[in-house]
């Protein structure tokens, strides 16, 4: 269960390189719950159930816990208010708990199983009295926290209808101190800011991370060595490609959904245009030609369309166009500045920074229906992006004069805040979900 | 698929064609008000083009140019504070690059410097205020730095000793957020 894990190794030699082991260590992020408690369900996760004598680093129950309170949909109970604690459904009395009116019970065990453990779980209907999921899943001792985020999102996938994304990862770029000592890191972490890994590391800025399909590359902006350039970044093994280094602007890197292709903004010829870079053959082919600026493309989850912000009408806003280029239609209707959109993964709706009232703020355009919702409330909100279950979006704000990460439900509810010890915290991507 | 014809880097701007009467005499009035010029860290930078960065490098990207060797005592004139090459940057308006009147006559110096000293190369670094998304800052920054660019064409200085690069919001001369640190972010800084 440890695909996709980072080398520590790697990430260990670049911080040497750069010195940077002296700053606090792990600089995790911290997430807050900061709504959505009002209008969630009551569920329990009954402490997991251990052989005698096992002490597993993880406490599964408490990773589950966690991660569906997080949702915003889920209120858990506290272990000190449960009257049992069964691990075993011939242990299970529903009556214990719809007395304290929970809605779905989860219990669940570790085993030793080789040099791993095995984790089973129930999920029970405490009112329709009856078990209603379960599952068996193997893990080494070091996936054993991946393991509950899975048992997280199936849980929540069969109470919502909802893929879960607790088993998903961001990435996200920090910084540190300033001017020539100013250390630009960009990290990947779980979803609820445990094992942050970092994946480069430099004195010049690093920007516009962005998430292969299949979860295992990265593509991002860097100005090492005083020069623009776009990089792609395989995380297992720390290999990395130089895509892009043109005179001028070198950005926006996004993946096509079937990873073939880099949609991407040069401003080689006079002009930030949008090109599109086939990664097999580097053929690389322009999709605009305006004297505008046009940047930050973003693709339809079929591939066929591209999205990309325009001022060509005198203000910055959304247009859509054919995937390989042709006429632009504005989808952007109010305000004047409306920027950096991207796609709900149904496709139905794109999230984007939108100009409120001289405040910049994430906002929902429901492409079918043609209506705005602002979801957010700072006033410097920006590079907002939909998790990958749509449920919510996340986006980089400024809390009390530092950048912190922040997520909103997209159709209320739930908000989190993530935040990291030291230093800011901007440009989140979300990882696709993978299995 | 579009034919990629070669545009040339100018688009017609409105903001290039400033009133030159008027602009001289601003230009002397205001000529000593920019004494907010930020700090300079010396550059390493010789030819004015970094090398070309090594395919599957390591991610590793300490960069060597900062590991400062002996720090050179004098590298040219824009050094000098009592010189006028010492002012090498250019404050914009917000969203605007438009280059204001109080501004030509450091693009004039630097332009007038360059075009007796043909070895000589710079870079233009673009940069914007926060506002706003960050890949749409690094294009308007790199629209400011164009828009120097172009005027030091105009005044004789030849492109192939200029290259542009814009950083767009991040790399602030004051990281605050509020209008005085917006003011000295939104800015060209011509690097020897």
């Amino acid at each position: 269960m440890t695909t996709g894990r980072l080398p520590t190794l790697i990430a260990a030699l670049v911080g040497a390189a750069l010195g940077v082991l002296g700053l606090p260590a792990q600089a995790r992020l911290t997430i807050e719950v900061t709504g959505g408690v009002e209008a969630a369900q009551p569920i329990a996760v009954v402490p997991f159930g251990v052989s005698a004598g096992l002490i597993t680093k993880d406490d599964v129950a408490a990773v589950i816990s966690a991660d569906l309170v997080r949702t915003g949909k889920f209120r858990a109970l506290p272990t000190r208010d449960m009257m049992a604690m069964p691990s075993t459904a011939a242990e299970v009395d529903l009556r214990d708990w719809s007395l304290l009116n929970i809605n779905s019970l989860v219990i669940g065990r570790v085993e030793p199983e080789g040099s791993g453990y095995r984790v089973s779980y129930t999920l029970f209907d405490v009112f329709g009295g009856k078990e209603i999921a379960s599952g068996n899943l193997s893990t080494t001792t070091g996936g054993l926290r991946l393991t509950a985020h899975r048992i997280a999102d199936q849980i929540f996938e069969k109470l919502t209808g909802q893929p879960g994304v607790a088993a998903t990862r961001i990435a996200y770029i920090t910084s540190n101190g300033r001017g020539n000592s100013q250390t630009v890191t960009l990290r990947v972490a779980d979803a609820d800011g445990t094992n942050p890994q970092t994946i480069v590391s430099s004195n010049d800025p690093l920007m516009s991370p962005a998430w292969s399909p299949d979860g295992r590359r990265l593509a991002y902006v860097s100005f090492e060595n005083r020069r623009a350039a776009i990089y792609l970044q395989d995380l297992a093994s720390g290999r990395r490609d130089l895509v892009a280094s043109y005179p001028g602007i070198n950005g926006s890197p996004a993946f096509s959904p079937d990873g073939q292709r880099l949609a991407l903004t040069l401003s080689k010829d006079g002009n930030a245009n949008i090109y599109v870079l086939n990664l097999q053959t580097r053929e690389l082919t322009q999709v605009t030609d305006h004297f505008a600026i046009d940047t930050e493309p973003a693709w339809s989850p079929d591939g066929t369309q591209l999205i990309f912000t325009s001022d060509r009408g005198g203000s910055p806003q959304i247009y859509r166009m054919a995937a390989a280029g042709g006429p632009a239609e504005r989808i952007s209707a109010e305000g004047d500045y409306n920027a950096r959109a991207s796609y709900a993964p149904d496709g139905k709706s794109v999230t984007m920074v939108s100009r409120v009232n001289d405040q910049f703020r994430i906002a929902v355009l429901d492409l079918e229906r043609g209506l705005t919702k602002v979801l957010s409330q700072g006033d410097l909100d920006e590079s907002p992006s939909f998790a990958p279950n749509g449920s919510m979006v996340i986006y980089a704000t400024i809390q009390d004069g530092r950048g912190v990460l922040a997520t909103a439900a997209v159709d209320g509810g739930g908000s989190q805040r993530l935040s990291q010890d030291a230093g800011e915290v901007r440009e989140p991507a979300w990882s696709p979900i993978t299995k | 698929m579009i034919s990629t014809p070669t545009r040339p880097r100018a688009a017609p701007r409105r903001d290039l064609a400033a009133p030159p009467g008027a602009v001289l005499v601003l230009a002397l009035l205001l000529a000593g008000c920019a004494s907010t010029q930020p700090q300079f860290e010396p550059q390493t930078l010789g030819t004015g083009l970094p090398p070309p960065l090594p395919l599957n490098a390591a991610p590793s990207v300490a960069d060597t140019a900062r590991t400062e060797p002996a720090r050179p005592t004098y590298r040219g004139p824009w050094e000098d504070p009592a010189n006028p090459l010492y002012r090498r940057t250019i404050y914009f308006d917000y969203d605007s690059t438009e280059i204001k009147p109080q501004f030509l006559d450091v693009i004039r110096t630097h332009s007038a410097y360059l075009g007796t000293t043909k070895g000589q190369r710079i870079t233009l670094e673009g940069n914007t205020d926060e506002r706003g998304t960050r890949e749409y800052n690094l294009a308007l920054g790199d629209r400011r730095a164009e828009s120097v660019r172009q005027l030091m064409v105009a005044e004789g200085v030849s492109a192939d000793q200029m290259a542009t690069l814009s950083y767009g919001e991040e790399k602030p001369a004051d990281p605050g957020h509020g209008d005085a640190a917006w003011r000295l972010n939104r800015r060209v800084i011509i690097h020897y």
